[in-house]
């Protein structure tokens, strides 16, 4: 019927394009690209719906929590002795030590700048009463601290790209190559959320997490140590960015960037927004949703449009669901 | 990791031993069935969990709190004026007085919510100082609200649950990997929380989330709640608040109960028969100030306190 690759919507328009033959015929490779990125996207967004549902805080600083997992992940490889160059053939059991190595190393870092960015700037406000703005405002300049730090010690310039894996079509569907990476990602990313989701519903700790989210005081006169479940929550949302680090490097044409973060960080928070902030499966479906929709908003109106079409997507669905697609949760009760 | 449903408790049936924490539904399909002499066992083992033998023997009539000259001002508003009255281990003590007369800012101060601005708080000889409040519960006093207070979003099971962790030590680690600690704890404070619900006699809306609950249940989980923490001292703040005649009998019963199960209770009170009733000693506030204290008999013909509640003013004639 329409043969035409490119449909521009009008003569001489070429800066939008409604390409349905590209939309239809990248579908499955998009959906599968797209859960991979989302899952990242879900990873990150945790973070932000963890924070929010105990402190009613946006942790904006959670951005460059994630950086400095890319950080950690990228100097763990350098450290193993690999340089940026071609991709090093190794065997699977080595490849497998390494990126367990790495992604420790990522959760490590990523958690313990968490809980150190907790005490340094959140919890001296908590003692003194500051009013919400404040720690808005806090959550910025950290950011932007956080940022500026890794650009005096690193420079501008993303680092040089270094690949312990390639990425290699394992199985096909739908006419669609499934690369390695793409499933590690989607698998390790599930696993995670998994684990997260038990710890915050089935364990002791989790219970006090949700406790102090429905009412912090009185979780405090119940005998909940609100301190220790803020230092905890900040603690988990950093372990799960600072896995979301690894999988993000291995995915990006470069290295690790201070830069990196940014659109990252406001794509994850569109993540848990979408989904229902303070809702941990919000979180993930949102995170799926955004990075399955982007993708096809690319290939229906050009790659410029990708992240316009991010954010209409939350523009619109706020419209219709206020709360996000699950509602928020974690705290429902608290008004 | 295979289970990713909701919360700690599971519908249905399916009781697996020594996997994961007992099923609520279960339990309580278990308590239908049981025969004439399993239930009486089965309420002994309850018994036991409730009122587990202490540590120390409960000597009853030494102080266990006392509040010292404790007064509490807002700028210039006196919320408590120098506050003094003691709570004899074992006893239930009423605190009554018009409304605003500083009840509820009393537990306030004991609990930890405020600090006094001058005086003391004293558990078993030992100043509460400026203890954080989740350690003032951990060293053994709990409460109820006024206006119920639960954690909506969990189930009633879930609240009580919140309550026993104060007693239970995990490390983070080890409720991250969900080790064979955390493990047996976990089961503990189900079954410890479960008996609790029994206890007070809600256990058959267990599973239900908490806001979900009829009124009456609400009030018996916020007690259930304060249970769970081993309190050495349970401060209630009008627990009978809307109940019925009925429920207010009932609920006495459950208090005396309490007692005799070797807690120490302090009441909030407005209804007056009740308080009479269930009481061993009253105080009387008003204004902030401590106007009376005595036995009920005592409290029921001291004319300070009826003035303060009939109004009377104090030259008599208006």
């Amino acid at each position: 019927m329409n043969h035409q690759v490119v449909t521009y919507l009008a003569e001489g328009v070429d800066w939008i394009r409604f390409d349905v033959d590209a939309l239809l015929g990248q579908f499955w490779n998009n959906t599968i690209e797209g859960l991979s990125q989302g899952s990242i996207y879900a990873l990150v967004a945790l973070g932000y719906t963890l924070v929010y549902g105990v402190l009613r805080l946006i942790n904006f600083a959670h951005s460059e929590v994630f950086v400095f997992g890319v950080f950690a992940a990228y100097f763990t490889f350098y450290g193993l002795g690999f340089r940026p160059g071609p991709t090093v053939t190794l065997g699977i059991g080595e490849l497998i030590l390494f990126l367990l190595l790495a992604l420790i190393a990522a959760m490590a870092v990523s958690g313990a700048t968490a809980v150190v960015l907790e005490r340094v700037a959140y919890r001296p406000l908590r003692r003194r009463n500051a009013p919400s703005l404040v720690f808005l405002i806090t959550a910025i300049g950290a950011s932007f601290v956080m940022q500026q730090v890794l650009f005096i010690w690193r420079g501008g310039n993303a680092e040089q790209a270094i690949r312990l894996l390639r990425p290699e079509p394992v199985f096909t569907v739908f006419n669609t190559a499934v690369t390695n990476i793409q499933i590690i990602t989607v698998l390790a990313a599930l696993v995670l959320l998994v684990v997260a989701d038990t710890f915050i519903n089935r364990t002791r700790l989790g219970r006090g997490i949700r406790a102090v989210a429905q009412d912090p005081d009185t979780a405090t006169l119940m005998g909940v140590n609100k301190e220790r479940v803020i230092m905890i929550t900040f603690l988990v949302g950093g372990l799960l960015a600072g896995a979301a680090a690894l999988f993000y490097l291995m995915k990006i044409p470069q290295g690790a960037s201070y830069q990196g973060g940014f659109l990252l960080g406001i794509k994850a928070f569109t993540a848990a927004v979408l989904g229902g902030i303070g809702n941990l499966r919000g979180a993930l479906l949102g995170g799926l949703l955004l990075g399955v929709v982007e993708n096809y908003g690319q290939s229906l109106f050009g790659g410029d449009w990708r992240d316009i079409v991010a954010f209409v997507l939350l523009i619109v669905i706020l419209m219709f669901r206020p709360t996000g697609i699950l509602g928020e949760s974690l705290g429902k009760a608290r008004v | 990791m295979s289970d990713v449903t909701d919360t700690g408790a599971k519908p249905g049936g399916e009781v697996d031993d020594d996997a994961e924490v007992p099923a609520v539904g279960g339990i309580v399909a278990e308590l239908r069935h049981m025969s004439a002499e399993e239930r009486a066992r089965h309420e002994a083992e309850v018994a036991e969990v409730v009122a587990p033998d202490r540590e120390i023997e409960v000597g009853v009539g030494d102080t266990l709190l006392a509040m010292r000259d404790v007064t509490l001002r807002f700028g210039g508003l006196v919320a408590l004026d120098s506050v003094s009255f003691e709570i004899k281990r074992g006893e239930i003590l009423g605190l009554i007085g018009p409304n605003g007369a500083g009840k509820t800012t009393c537990f306030n101060v004991i609990t930890g919510v405020y600090r006094p601005t001058a005086g003391q708080v004293l558990l078993e000889g030992h100043p509460l100082g400026r203890r954080k409040r989740y350690a003032i519960t951990q060293l053994g006093i709990a409460r109820t609200f006024q206006n119920i207070r639960l954690f909506n979003e969990m189930t009633a099971l879930e609240n009580v649950v919140v309550g026993a962790d104060a007693r239970h030590r995990t490390s983070v680690l080890g409720a991250l990997v969900r080790g064979p600690r955390h493990h047996r704890e976990e089961r503990q404070a189900v079954e410890r929380a479960m008996a609790l619900l029994e206890f007070v006699g809600i256990a058959d809306r267990a599973a239900d989330k908490a806001k979900n609950l009829p009124y009456g249940y609400q009030r018996r989980l916020e007690i259930a709640r304060a249970l769970a923490t081993e309190p050495k001292l349970l401060c209630l703040d009008e627990p009978a608040a809307g109940f019925n005649p009925a429920e207010k009998e009932g609920l006495m019963e459950l208090i005396r109960t309490i007692r005799d199960d070797g807690y120490t209770v302090l009441l909030i009170e407005h209804d007056m028969r009740l308080v009479m009733g269930v009481t061993d000693r009253i105080v009387v506030l008003e204004f902030g100030k401590k106007i009376a204290a005595g036995l009920p008999a005592e409290i029921r013909e001291n004319p300070a306190v009826i003035a303060a509640y009939l109004g009377v003013p104090d030259d008599g004639v208006a």
